[in-house]
C-alpha cells in the first residue's frame, strides 16, 4: 500500500498513480480504509505529479512555509523566555506547524475559528498579534485578544468544552443564512471528553457547518494515543454519522487540501465533517512537563526526521528550485519577530489590581460594587498613601 | 393589557411568547421543550406558533445544550435554556462555571453572554431522587452568573422577561411547586428592577426573608403569628446573586431581628451569606443571631420524609420562637 492507501491495480504494468479525490472519497462514503492521505512525503516529493495534486502552487507553498517558520521562531522564543521566568507557562507548539498552517490557510475570513491553547500557529495565520498570546501566558489577562478582529475566538483551557460552542456558533450560522463555517481545534486526549462527543451529536442532528479539526499530536500529556481509544480516530466520527478523515498532519499541503474539502462540505450544507491531522508534538506538553519521563528517544527522533518545516523546505528548493534568498529573508523575518516578541514582552505592563473587579458582569453587580470599594478603602488605609 | 388570571407556568410561558414576539435572536432550546410543551408545559405551543428554529427540541444532553448556547449566544442570539430539573443540570455545571460565568471577564467585556438557564426546583411534589433539589447557592457562589427566583405568577412574569433581555447570564430557578399557583398578572404593569428585594408584609418584631418557593410559607407563618399577637415583616428576596442587601438591611433595622428561609440545605446555603453580612451590616441593631431554616446536610430524602426535610409552618415558627427569645 502506498502513502496515501491506493494499491498498484492488478495486472498493471505502469505504477499506480495515487489519486487523493479517489482516496478522500472513500473516507467520506466508508468504503474503506483508505490509509493516512498525503501529498508530500517525508523527503519532501510529490505523491503524484503536480497536475493531479490538489491545490498545488509554489506561491501557496511559499506562503505556508513562511507562516510556518514564523510560527516556529514564535513559539521557540516564547519557549525561551519561559524558561526565563517571563512567562508562568508555555505550551509549545513545534512539530505541529503544518497542521495548524495548513488547515489556516483554508479558512475563509468570516469562519470562526475555537482553538484550544497551542493553536499559536493558527492565531498568526488569523492575524493575531502575537504578543497578546503572550499575555495570556504570562498572566496579564486570562484573554488576550478581541475575537471580534480576527474571528479567532480566545483560548479554552478546558479541553473539549469548546467543540460544543463551535457546534452552537455553527447552527446560528446555518440560522441565519451565511454560508460561513465553524472550526474546533483540539487534541487527541480531548477526543475522550464528553463535551466532544456531545459536539459531534449536536452537530450532526442539526447538520451544523463545522469541522472538528483533531491534531492527534500522540500524547495527551503523559498518556499515549492508546490510553484514549481503540482504533484509528478518524472513524470516531463514523457512529456520528458523518465523514472523518485521516491526514498526514505534517504535510501541510494535504492538510489544506483536505481542510479546504471538509469546509466546502459543511457550507454545502452537508453536515459536520471531522480532520485527524497525524502529527507529533515535539516538545513538551508545557514548559512544566517533562516529557522524558514518558517518551523514548528512538520515537522523538523518529518524528524529527518528519519535521514538517523540513519537509515543505526540501520541496520547495528542489522540485520547485526556490531560490535560497526566500528562504534567508524568511528566516530574517522570524528572527526580527522573535526579537519583538522577547522586547515587547519584558515591557508588558503589570495589570492594576482593580483589574479583579473589571468585566465580571455586563451589566454590574452589587457585590462586585461594594468589594471593589471595600478593596479600595483597604489600600488607602496604608499610611504611605500608595494609590496605584 | 388588562391583568389576566394566570397560572406561574402560564405567566413563563407568557414571558416566553411575548420574549419571541419582541426579539427574533431570542431562542427557547432544551429537552422536550418542542412538539410536548416541556414537562411542565411551561413552552406549551411555542414551537407551533415560533417553528422549530427557534424552538428547539435539544438532545439529551445538558452540557451540549448550554455549551451549543454558547455558542449561539457568540454568534448573536439570546438563547433561553430549559433545564428539565433541578438534579439534572449538573452535567451542565462545567459548561456554566468554567464558560459561560467566565467569558466576558475573559474577554474583557467585548464577549456578552446573554442567556437565561430555567431550572424547575425545589420539592414538595412527591417526585423521585434528583427531582427536588434547591442547588441555588452553587451557582449564586460563581461570579459572572446572576440567580433569581420568583415566587409568585407576576414576578414569573416580569422577572424571567427581564431575565431574557439581561446581557449577563442568568440561572432562573422556577419553584416547581408553585407553578399551578394562580393570581391576576397584569401584563401592562411597570417592573420592580430584577435583582431589588420586596416587602411583601410590613411587620415590626422579626423578618423573615424567603424566596421561590418559601415566600409563600413565610406569609402564612406571618398570619399564624399574628394570633400570638406577633407582627412578622416577610421580605421576598427574589434574587439570591445578587442578593438586594440594602433592603433586608433596612428591615432589619425595623425589626431587630432576621430569619432566612430557604428549602436548600443550610449549611453553606444563601442564608448562610445572608446571615454574614446582615451580622456585619446590622451588629448593634440586631437583638438576636440570624437564624436559619431550610433543609438539613443530607441528601434531598425519599418522598414519603421530604416534608420532615423541607421546612414549613412549625419550624418556621419555632425559628421565630428561638430569635424572639433571644
Amino acid at each position: 500500500m502506498t502513502a496515501n492507501g491506493n494499491q498498484r491495480p492488478p495486472g498493471t504494468d505502469e505504477p499506480a498513480v495515487p489519486d487523493f479525490a479517489d482516496a478522500l472519497n472513500a473516507f467520506m462514503s466508508h468504503r474503506e480504509d483508505p490509509g493516512m492521505l498525503q501529498l508530500l512525503t517525508p523527503e519532501g516529493a510529490l505523491v503524484a505529479p503536480p497536475d493531479r495534486t490538489p491545490g498545488y502552487d509554489p506561491e501557496l507553498l511559499r506562503a505556508l512555509y513562511r507562516d510556518m517558520v514564523m510560527a516556529r521562531g514564535f513559539d521557540t522564543e516564547a519557549t525561551a523566555l519561559q524558561r526565563q521566568g517571563e512567562l508562568g507557562l508555555w505550551p509549545p507548539l513545534a512539530g505541529q506547524e503544518a497542521a495548524q498552517v495548513g488547515s489556516a490557510h483554508a479558512l475563509r475570513a468570516d469562519d470562526y475559528v475555537f482553538p484550544s491553547y497551542r493553536e499559536h500557529a493558527v492565531a498568526w495565520c488569523r492575524g493575531v498579534n502575537p504578543l497578546d498570546i503572550i499575555k495570556l501566558y504570562r498572566g496579564v489577562t486570562n484573554g488576550g485578544w478581541d475575537p471580534r478582529e480576527t474571528n479567532f475566538h480566545l483560548y479554552t483551557l478546558v479541553v473539549g468544552s469548546h467543540a460544543l460552542h463551535a457546534t452552537g456558533y455553527a447552527m446560528g450560522l446555518a440560522k441565519k443564512g451565511s454560508d460561513a463555517a465553524a472550526i474546533a481545534y483540539f487534541g487527541d486526549g480531548a477526543t475522550s471528553e464528553g463535551d466532544v462527543a456531545e459536539a459531534f451529536t449536536f452537530a450532526a442532528v442539526h447538520s451544523a457547518p463545522v469541522v472538528f479539526f483533531c491534531q492527534n499530536n500522540q500524547w495527551a500529556i503523559s498518556e499515549p494515543v492508546e490510553r484514549q481509544l481503540r482504533g484509528p480516530l478518524y472513524r470516531r466520527a463514523d457512529g456520528f454519522g458523518f465523514p472523518g478523515v485521516q491526514v498526514d498532519g505534517n504535510d501541510a499541503l494535504a492538510v489544506h487540501a483536505v481542510t479546504r474539502a471538509a469546509l466546502e462540505h459543511v457550507r454545502a450544507g452537508n453536515g459536520p465533517f471531522f480532520i485527524e491531522a497525524s502529527t507529533y508534538r515535539m516538545g513538551a506538553h508545557t514548559t512544566s512537563d517533562d516529557p522524558t519521563r514518558y517518551r523514548r528517544p528512538a520515537e522523538v527522533e523518529h518524528w524529527r526526521a518528519r519535521d514538517p518545516i523540513v519537509r515543505l523546505r526540501t520541496h520547495l528548493s528542489h522540485a520547485d528550485d526556490t531560490a535560497p534568498v526566500f528562504f534567508e529573508e524568511v528566516e530574517e523575518e522570524a528572527r526580527k519577530l522573535a526579537h519583538r516578541i522577547r522586547h515587547d514582552t519584558r515591557i508588558l505592563p503589570h495589570p492594576h489590581r482593580l483589574a479583579v473587579f473589571d468585566h465580571v458582569y455586563a451589566e454590574g453587580h452589587a457585590v462586585v460594587d461594594e468589594e471593589r470599594e471595600q478593596f479600595e478603602e483597604y489600600h488607602r488605609s496604608f499610611a504611605d498613601g500608595e494609590t496605584e | 393589557m388588562p391583568a389576566e388570571r394566570l397560572t406561574l407556568a402560564r405567566a413563563l410561558n407568557e414571558a416566553l411568547r411575548t420574549a419571541l414576539e419582541e426579539d427574533s435572536s431570542v431562542l427557547v432550546m432544551g429537552e422536550d421543550v418542542g412538539t410536548l410543551g416541556g414537562v411542565f408545559r411551561v413552552t406549551d405551543g411555542l414551537q407551533k406558533d415560533f417553528g422549530q428554529d427557534r424552538v428547539m427540541d435539544s438532545p439529551l444532553a445538558e452540557s451540549g445544550i448550554v455549551g451549543t448556547a454558547i455558542g449561539l449566544a457568540l454568534v448573536g442570539y439570546r438563547p433561553v435554556v430549559e433545564i428539565q430539573f433541578d438534579g439534572f443540570v449538573f452535567p451542565a455545571y462545567d459548561q456554566i462555571v468554567t464558560q459561560l460565568a467566565k467569558l466576558h471577564a475573559r474577554s474583557h467585556g467585548t464577549i456578552r453572554m446573554p442567556m437565561v438557564i430555567r431550572i424547575p426546583y425545589g420539592g414538595g411534589i412527591g417526585a423521585v431522587e434528583h427531582h427536588s433539589e434547591s442547588p441555588e447557592a452553587l451557582f449564586a457562589h460563581v461570579a459572572g452568573l446572576k440567580v433569581v427566583s420568583p415566587s409568585n405568577p407576576t414576578d414569573a412574569y416580569w422577572m424571567l422577561w427581564q431575565a431574557i433581555r439581561s446581557d449577563d447570564p442568568v440561572i432562573f430557578f422556577e419553584p416547581k411547586r408553585r407553578y399551578w399557583d394562580t393570581a391576576e398578572v397584569d401584563l401592562s404593569a411597570r417592573p420592580d428592577p430584577l435583582h431589588q428585594a420586596r416587602v411583601v408584609r410590613p411587620g415590626t418584631d422579626l423578618t423573615l426573608a424567603g424566596y421561590g418557593p418559601t415566600v409563600q410559607l413565610c406569609l402564612e407563618a406571618a398570619e399564624a403569628a399574628v394570633a400570638e399577637g406577633k407582627s412578622l415583616e416577610v421580605l421576598d428576596l427574589r434574587s439570591v446573586s445578587p442578593v438586594d442587601f440594602d433592603t433586608v438591611q433596612r428591615s432589619v433595622e425595623r425589626t431587630h431581628r432576621l430569619v432566612v428561609v430557604h428549602e436548600a440545605p443550610v449549611f453553606f446555603g444563601a442564608g448562610a451569606e445572608i446571615a454574614a453580612r446582615v451580622t456585619t451590616r446590622c451588629f448593634y441593631t440586631l437583638e438576636a443571631p440570624v437564624l436559619r431554616v431550610g433543609g438539613y446536610h443530607a441528601p434531598y430524602p425519599a418522598a414519603r420524609l421530604e416534608k420532615e426535610f423541607l421546612p414549613d409552618l412549625d419550624r418556621v415558627l419555632d425559628a421565630v420562637d428561638h430569635s424572639l427569645a433571644y
